[in-house]
């Protein structure tokens, strides 16, 4: 069993905590406006590159093949990054990275750390389980610091804010960092960020990192980023910890020219990223002394021995399924209840937890497919997201309430009925017969019972019209009738 | 040509206007259609909500049923989007090597209405005349699984007398999604609501499209608000001759 991972997520179902935040008008303005404007930068960007199709194919087949490689890539970087100056730490799960992140922070006896923006420590709940141990952690992401002031969580991976705008932004800012003056222009709001972190890059000796990439074959670690605030903790402080997902690893460096073109352009809508750092190991001249990787697994290991599913490691986490996402828009990130929100965090989600939380994920989806199309590394969403649907079926089928429940008497039901026309048309003529209870005068269903329900809260319902698309065919067929003419008729007639 | 039509569980139940309009539309082209009474379900609606055991049986009936067919025909992209994309994966789940190789046989010879129509027939005017001010829906099946492109529009650019107003967002999803629409109905409500936005900002007489399902679901919302748009699927506007009933 994996360590939970950042258990202060509420563990409620995704129509629950959707229908929360459905009734947050400011939220899904917020989340609609943000995810238009990147969405139509990365539409901008993406469109002038006329071999954009190939970059996805490359990308795809580069990120399986280290997915299938993934033990000899590991170790090939452990290697090199420990010949380079490095330290590499292997850690299972949650709590375990934890532990190893806390003792070379105790060691070096630092009371603080600045961190760069890191889903993964998200993942394993690191600042709280740094705080609980008297080290204060401090976000250095403009959008991170700004869900840390609010005592928020993230609902983005790109942009983790993205639910709040520049008012908010500016509220938590006044009360966080006692400037009751402060404007709510951009500028006003960076400076405000910019004065409040400086001082902490100067002042605080360790930093906390994540990775977008780990490069096998020279073990180099690559951040790609827009703010300058990466930049800063990767040179300034003595010690560097950063953690990692074993899935991040790609075997040669000149692989970087793909994802560096993809990954800007889907995440942000950029060509490229202002800042691009890449760093082999520790240099006696130049940036931290002590450099250590984290590499976690924390569940990623038996995704990867579904071969339906493996595809989901694949992710290099721009975020652009989350943006074209008709689902994220009405609902953004916190209704998924995970660090991982989104159509990545309804396949992610679920299996980081071996399929025992997160169950109502994979079917937080219309299957519309956007996400599929957009995927700058082609992982096949939807397909995966049906996958796991028949996942959570057969563990319910392995159950007594999942045999006798609702749904699954439905399907077998259904599928008897679907298994041949007899019964079909005797299905139909019965919905014939039981619709008479709820059909009103006007022709229509406007309310329907138990599960059914949902439907006819916002939603009117056609009534089964008299006859069949069948039952015409056997009358028209029972009256000879030819070709243009009888079946003009007969639609005239109706 | 001789095409066999696979109405669909859903449109023979719910829309038998839709079927009517096929076949007035192939006959009117001069072709032959016919009709085979074991038809049933196509699986879809068990496979993408996890059923996948439970869809296999049905899969192999609709299989069976059409092995021999010249061609089949099936108003409804979303039901042919289920075939192409997943019956394989399921022969393969339950490791069935024939009817794999029944799928591979059969699948070229199994189109979707708009496709038939431009693509295999090469047709574009069908004869139609519609005086109506009409909005496409674009299905998301149809655009990101079948990729129909341009098709359904070369179509309507042909009837008679219509007007076809452009609609915002096109490629966004309506909130159907089969079992979505219960399961989350609430979301799929909220997605609904600005798809019928944008449907009623176009100030068409008509919302069309090559599915049913997707109609079905943006008309339950457009009538539950009292509103006058209604729906048609794209075959019963190309088999008018002149308006709606």
């Amino acid at each position: 069993m994996n360590a939970p991972y950042g258990s202060h997520w509420a563990d409620r179902s995704f129509p629950e905590a959707a229908k929360e935040l459905l009734a947050d008008s400011q939220v899904r303005r917020n989340v609609r406006h943000a995810t238009d404007v990147i969405q139509a930068k990365r539409n901008r960007v993406v469109g002038e590159l006329p071999d954009w199709e190939a970059l996805r194919e490359a990308g795809s087949a580069i990120r399986a093949h280290a997915l299938e490689h993934l033990d000899e890539y590991l170790v090939e970087f452990e290697r090199n990054c420990t010949r380079a100056g490095g330290t590499v730490h292997w850690a299972r799960n949650a709590a375990e990275a934890n532990r190893i992140i806390l003792e070379l922070i105790q060691l070096h006896e630092a009371k603080e750390v600045i961190k760069i923006k890191t889903m993964t420590s998200e993942e394993i709940g690191l600042n709280r389980n740094l705080e609980a141990n008297g080290i204060r952690p401090h976000e250095t992401d403009l959008a991170e610091l700004i869900v840390q002031l609010g005592h928020d969580k993230p609902s983005h991976f790109v942009v983790p804010a993205l639910h709040k705008n520049r008012q908010q932004v500016r509220e938590i800012f006044q009360r966080e960092m006692h400037l009751p003056e402060l404007g709510d222009k951009p500028e006003d709001l960076c400076a405000a960020a910019r004065t409040y972190l400086r001082e902490k890059y100067l002042r605080i000796k360790v930093a906390v990192s994540g990775a977008n990439f780990l490069v096998a074959e020279n073990g180099a670690v690559c951040i790609v980023e827009s703010e300058g605030n990466g930049r800063m903790c990767l040179t300034l402080p003595d010690v560097l910890i950063s953690l990692v997902g074993i899935e991040k690893v790609i075997p040669r460096f000149r692989d970087l020219e793909v994802f560096l073109q993809t990954l800007p352009r889907s995440a942000t809508g950029e060509r490229m990223n202002p800042y691009n750092s890449i760093w082999t190991g520790v240099h006696e001249t130049d940036g931290p002394k002590e450099f250590h990787v984290v590499l976690l697994d924390n569940g990623r290991s038996p995704i990867l021995s579904d071969a339906e599913s493996r595809q989901t490691l694949k992710c290099i986490r721009c975020a652009a399924c989350l943006n074209v996402c008709p689902v994220y828009h009405q609902t953004g990130g916190h209704a998924y209840e995970s660090v991982y929100p989104g159509p990545i965090g309804a396949i992610l989600t679920p299996q980081l937890h071996s399929m025992d939380r997160g169950r109502t994920l994979p079917y937080a989806s219309s299957l519309c497919g956007a996400c599929y199309e957009v995927c700058p590394v082609k992982i096949n969403i939807p397909e995966v997201l049906i996958h796991l649907r028949g996942k959570v079926v057969e563990q319910d089928q392995r159950t007594l309430g999942g045999k006798l429940g609702v749904w699954n008497i439905g399907m077998q039901a259904a599928g008897f009925v679907m298994g041949s026309a007899g019964r079909f048309t005797l299905a139909q003529h019965m919905g014939h017969l039981a619709q008479k209870l709820f059909v009103s005068k006007s022709g229509f269903i406007e309310r329907l019972p138990f599960m059914l329900s949902g439907w006819t809260q916002t939603r009117d319902l056609k009534a089964l019209p008299a006859q069949s698309f069948r039952d015409w065919w056997a009358h028209r067929e029972l009256n000879g009738s030819t070709k243009n003419g009888a079946a003009r008729e007969d639609r005239d007639g109706q | 040509m001789r095409i066999s039509l696979f109405i669909t569980c859903y449109n023979d139940t719910l829309f038998p206007e839709t079927g009517k309009a096929v076949v007035c539309v192939l006959e009117r082209l001069g072709h032959t259609v016919e009709f085979r009474k074991e038809q049933t379900c196509c699986g879809q609606m068990h496979w993408n909500t996890g059923y996948l055991k439970e869809a296999v049986p049905i899969i192999r009936h609709f299989v069976d049923v059409y092995r021999d067919a010249e061609l089949v025909v099936a108003p409804s992209s979303s039901c042919v989007s289920m075939m192409r994309d997943h019956y394989l994966k399921a022969a393969e789940m339950v490791g069935d090597a024939k009817l794999a190789a029944d799928v591979e046989a059969l699948l070229p010879r199994v189109y979707e209405f708009t496709e038939l129509l431009v693509k295999k027939l090469g047709v574009e005017d069908v004869g139609a005349t519609f005086p109506h001010k009409v909005t496409l829906h674009t299905s998301c099946h149809s655009q990101r699984s079948l990729h129909l492109g341009d098709i359904p529009v070369r179509l309507l650019n042909k009837v008679r007398a219509l007007e076809l107003l452009p609609i915002e967002n096109p490629q966004e999803c309506c909130g159907f999604g089969g079992t979505f629409s219960i399961k989350n109905a609430d979301v799929s409500s909220a997605m609904l609501a600005e798809k019928v936005r944008t449907v009623l900002n176009t100030r068409a007489e008509v919302c069309t499209a090559v599915d049913n399902s997707c109609l079905m679901h943006i008309y339950g919302s457009l009538h539950r608000q009292r509103t006058l748009v209604r729906t048609a699927h794209i075959a019963e506007i190309l088999a008018s001759t002149g308006g709606m009933q």
